[in-house]
């Protein structure tokens, strides 16, 4: 992979400029917690309440094909670490309770950054 | 404007509405104004033009300058030409808004009517706002009189809109000696206006159909290159200014420069001097040439870009320069252009001694006559050798 270099100042655009859409996506601001959200699976029931909450658009909705055993719902919803700060506002809104905070370095943490997620966003 | 002035012919007209016919006739698309003594008239006036129907442009009358500042950045951000003016308190008060209108490169034009800040409340004349905003990368001209007003407030929407600018402007000029005194004055046909300063072609604009964002962050890593990049376009534009001066010159007779002489010729010592006082200033040169003294005078148009070759240049060969300073920079080490003198002069193998007044704040009177005092006893300090770092005239003892 070739590595993009910083702009020198002549090459940056008039005023820094951003006249691309949704460069955001590009800038991984999972790095930046210090907890991270659990979610049961089983007692999620997929309404959304944390995607709207959600400061940074790390919720995203997984469609599985029908409930497993033990679930109440088919779907469910789960982290985009690449974004996920760790803020904490998914789990002080979840009416089920299916969010948990944990510390960062806790057993059974996803990766800092899942470079699966960073194509699901992908334009 | 239509029918309210005519072109060509000298007429009486108080400078502040004198202001907001001119900026009428450059065609502005947006004005956001919140008034405020001494600016009042401009936007006063430049309303009643745009409700009168003389001008097809947005008025959005605003609840503070901060929300004029802000406003403007936006609408010049679509692409409209775009005004305001404001004084002392409310520049104050757009502080913040100036840096980002400036980061973001954008040539809005605004007529700043010097006038002290406050505490004690003064309402009078001063350069004490505009100097506390130097280093918010905004080009800023000084003028004198009425003439000037016009002539400059014309210079800055070409200045500002030139693609190899990109940045907003300033024009300065003096509250109520200037803002508030009938002027004879000299209008352009409108038409030739508009034909000098072309339509604005912004470089880029928002537009839904391409989109964009104006202010992002600016990282670490980004900031400084930002920031460099701000600083070569300010130092760069000078010679955007002169040409726009040059041409200006050309097309409506009045020539403009960075940094202005009179009675220099032989000249020892080099009164300088920013704003409306220059006048005042002029006519005591005069007095003292005529007694024989070796006086002349120095004045600043240009504020920034500093033009410091320039003023190495005026300033090289002589004994001594008096700088007259309508701003105190409270315990600092001198008035503004007195300091920024100063160190342009520093590393040259010879430099003239500077001598800084300061006066004329909060409206107080400088006549010619305390111009010739100064004069005198700048003189002698450079002669002695025995200059203070500044010194306040005119204060009781």
């Amino acid at each position: 992979m070739k590595t993009k270099l910083l702009p020198t100042w002549t090459e940056l655009p008039l005023g820094c400029l951003v006249d691309e859409p949704g460069t955001a996506v590009e800038y991984k601001t999972g790095d930046w917690r210090t907890n991270y959200p659990k979610t049961d699976e089983n007692k999620c029931i997929a309404c959304g309440v944390c995607w709207i909450y959600c400061p940074d658009d790390s919720r995203r909705l997984v469609r599985r094909q029908k409930a497993p055993a033990g679930a109440l719902y088919t779907h469910y919803y789960d982290f985009n670490f690449n974004y996920c700060k760790g803020c904490g506002v998914c789990a002080a809104e979840c009416p089920t309770g299916a969010i948990v905070m944990l510390p960062v370095g806790a057993v059974g943490e996803p990766a800092k950054r899942d470079p699966a997620k960073t194509q699901e966003v992908k334009r | 404007m239509s029918g309210r002035i005519e072109p060509g012919k000298t007429v009486g007209m108080e400078v502040s509405i004198a202001q907001a016919e001119v900026v009428a006739q450059c065609d502005v698309d947006c004005i956001a104004a919140y008034p405020i003594t001494p600016q009042t008239h401009i936007v006063e006036h430049l309303s009643e033009i745009v409700a009168e129907g003389d001008l097809q442009a947005a008025f959005m009358p605003v609840e503070s300058e901060h929300s004029a500042m802000s406003a403007c950045i936006g609408m010049s951000a679509v692409g409209a030409r775009t005004f305001t003016a404001t004084s002392s308190q409310g520049l104050a008060l757009m502080h913040e808004m100036l840096y980002i209108a400036s980061g973001l490169r954008l040539p809005i034009v605004m007529s700043c009517v010097n006038r002290a800040l406050s505490a004690p409340i003064n309402i009078w004349g001063d350069q004490g706002d505009i100097m506390a905003e130097r280093d918010t990368g905004w080009v800023q001209i000084f003028t004198e009189n009425g003439q000037e007003v016009i002539d400059q407030t014309i210079c800055s929407f070409k200045i500002a809109e030139d693609p190899r600018v990109s940045l907003p402007t300033i024009v300065n000029m003096d509250g109520f000696q200037m803002s508030h005194v009938i002027e004879p004055m000299v209008f352009y046909p409108t038409a030739k206006i508009r034909d000098f300063l072309g339509v604005f072609q912004p470089l880029q604009r928002l537009d839904p159909r391409a989109p964009a964002m104006f202010g992002p962050v600016g990282i670490p890593e980004i900031y400084t290159e930002s920031k460099k990049a701000h600083d070569v376009a300010l130092l760069n534009s000078q010679a955007v200014i002169e040409e726009v001066w040059a041409r200006f010159a050309k097309e409506f007779g009045r020539q403009y420069a960075a940094v202005e002489t009179y009675q220099t010729e032989g000249a020892e010592y080099l009164l300088v001097t920013i704003g409306g006082l220059s006048e005042t200033a002029s006519v005591a040169i005069d007095e003292l040439r005529a007694a024989g003294r070796k006086v002349g005078q120095l004045r600043l148009r240009l504020w920034r870009p500093f033009p410091a070759a320039a003023v190495r240049q005026a300033l090289a060969g002589v004994k001594g320069a008096i700088v007259f300073d309508r701003c105190l920079s409270v315990a600092g080490t001198g008035g503004p252009a007195a300091t920024e003198i100063k160190a342009a002069l520093y590393n040259e193998p010879v430099r003239p001694t500077i001598v800084g007044f300061i006066g004329g704040l909060g409206g107080r009177d400088v006549t010619v006559g305390d111009f010739r005092a100064m004069i005198e006893k700048g003189i002698g300090y450079i002669d002695r050798g025995d200059a203070p770092l500044y010194e306040l005239v005119g204060v009781r003892e």
